[in-house]
């Protein structure tokens, strides 16, 4: 059992700025291919932004006040899609955890799952649209059922990685539907989506970090 | 190798630009207070007036902040390079347009404004400000005819908008401001050609790859890919298979009027514009069409991308007078 507090939510979205930001010129390249080759530029910047938002802020701050701090300075940032996206994220990770000062195991899962679900519900996409969805939501299944079944939380984020992987893997053979790059249909085949691909390099920063 | 752009800072491009344009237009425009990326008209808004709030990504200028004044926009939000503005801006924008009688919120239909713009529309709800929203539409290279709410918007913007805030300065009612902003936009219908790729302040790298002898029909103006890619062709050829498409779908009849947009991405200059706008005219005089006003020239760019479209606004009286009504933006003047 670990236990998880705001200053390890701290590095853990320090964990994700830093991976996002090595990351950022890949993302550009795979949207250029596919939209307007500006996703590592919008994911850096808001990742900058949270880092910078989140070292004003003190370690008495709970959770969710750390979390809406994240959405609120990141949504401001970025605009673009991704910004109300991973915004509404933070903002039902925050609720998932209210009240609370230190997160259980239990309670990283149900965060990371109620992202999960923010994100498709605010973009309103379904599995197999080619989106950061078909990382997102598998990973987030995964965890649960990893939780579940009483694994650690290193072994449910684990399991969150390895299913996020493969399901961004596998929109390389999806047909778009949702987003700019919807406007390609089937020129999108065989094509990495950026979305899930940032998607995979948050969700790897969260289990590096957390577990 | 990194393409050659006279800036600064790539990050701090668009703040840049916003105060070159305050200080080149200080009639004409202000910035929110304690909100720089919300541009507002210094003449416009006005109680008992519908507000028009329109905005979108950085990179298209004149669109969406020159097109804010008297006569067309009260306000624009404005986002990084290609990429929309998030809500508190907009909301900044509704406050400042709102005179009492709510506010339309007009911008291109891509996924990332219509979150922003509604999440802000969900904020402007909470402080009794109601809002509409009318997406625009009309390129029609980007989904097929019978999924019209799916296509972009892209420089048919400007036919819109123009009527749109046309209406909102005759003071008509929120419910007519919402039916003209509407049939503004059923009636208009874009085409574009890409010749040469941009690239964004921050990456400096083409944002796509296309051969040197080629264009791409239909491409979008942040370079989505269009529908069909080939051998450059000569301007009357491009014109034509441009004009066919968009003559095809909005079907007018022996002796109706049309107002026309060619219109630069960038890069390709005045010249071209105007041959082809010397094709568009041939067509149009040989299918018995008439042409009641005419813009060339550089209305809804994608940075210094090549290439240009044809906009065509299917005209009935009422279009036609909105068309014509005044307006005096920074960038544009009507009547």
């Amino acid at each position: 059992m670990t236990s998880t507090d705001t200053a390890k939510l701290k590095r853990m979205f320090d964990a994700i700025a830093a991976a996002i930001d090595a990351d950022k010129d890949r993302l550009c390249r795979l949207d250029g291919v596919i939209g307007d080759a500006d996703h590592g530029i919008a994911m850096a910047l808001g990742f900058g932004a949270v880092r910078d938002a989140l070292d004003q802020i003190d370690a008495s701050t709970e959770p969710t006040a750390l979390l809406n701090t994240a959405a609120k300075s990141f949504l401001n940032a970025v605009g673009a899609s991704s910004g109300p996206l991973y915004a509404t994220a933070f903002m039902r990770g925050a609720a998932a955890v209210k009240g609370k000062a230190i997160l259980e195991d239990a309670d990283v899962i149900a965060m990371f799952r109620a992202m999960a679900q923010g994100i498709q519900d605010r973009g309103k996409a379904e599995l197999g649209e080619k989106t950061m969805v078909d990382a997102w939501l598998p990973a987030a299944q995964a965890a649960g059922v990893a939780q579940q079944a009483g694994k650690s939380l290193s072994e449910s984020l684990d399991a969150a990685l390895a299913a996020a992987e493969s399901g961004a893997e596998a929109t390389k053979d999806m047909i778009a539907t949702k987003g700019r790059s919807s406007r390609l249909g089937e020129r999108s085949i065989g094509h990495l989506d950026p979305g899930a691909a940032s998607a995979v390099t948050i969700i790897r920063a969260m289990r590096n970090s957390l577990a | 190798m990194q393409t050659k752009k006279i800036i600064n800072d790539g990050n701090r491009s668009v703040d840049e630009m916003l105060e070159g344009i305050l200080a080149a237009h200080p009639h004409h425009l202000r910035s929110a207070e304690g909100s720089p990326r919300s541009i507002i008209a210094r003449d416009g808004p006005r109680p008992g007036k519908v507000g028009l709030v329109i905005g979108g990504g950085s990179g298209h200028e004149p669109t969406f902040l020159g097109f804010v004044g008297k006569g067309l926009a009260d306000a624009a939000a404005i986002g990084n390079v290609f990429a929309s503005p998030p809500p508190d801006p907009i909301l900044e924008c509704a406050k400042a347009a709102s005179g009492g009688a709510g506010v339309l919120f007009m911008y291109g239909n891509y996924a990332g404004d219509v979150m922003n713009f509604d999440m802000a529309a969900e904020m402007a709800a909470m402080d009794d400000i109601e809002v509409r929203t009318v997406l625009t539409t009309d390129d029609v290279a980007s989904a097929p005819r019978d999924q019209r709410q799916k296509r972009r918007g892209v420089a048919g913007n400007f036919f819109i908008f123009k009527a749109a805030g046309a209406a909102c300065d005759r003071m008509l009612s929120f419910d007519e401001c919402e039916r003209i902003a509407r049939k503004a936009n059923d009636h208009t219908f874009t085409m574009g050609v890409a010749l040469s790729p941009c690239s964004l302040p921050q990456t400096r790298r083409p944002n796509f790859e296309i051969g040197p002898d080629e264009m791409e029909i239909g491409m979008g103006i942040h370079g989505e890919p269009g529908i069909a890619r080939g051998k450059l062709k000569t301007a009357d050829e491009i014109t034509d298979e441009m004009l066919e498409k968009i003559l095809d779908e909005m079907a007018p009849a022996r002796g109706d009027k049309v107002a026309v947009l060619v219109n630069s991405l960038g890069s390709t200059p005045l010249m071209e514009l105007y041959i082809m706008n010397r094709r568009i005219k041939q067509r149009l005089d040989d299918i018995g069409v008439s042409v009641h006003a005419t813009w060339v020239g550089n209305y809804c760019t994608s940075l210094e991308m090549a290439g240009a479209s044809v906009t065509l606004m299917h005209l009935d009286g009422e279009l036609q007078e909105m068309l014509d009504h005044p307006c005096d933006c920074a960038m544009f003047r009507a009547g």
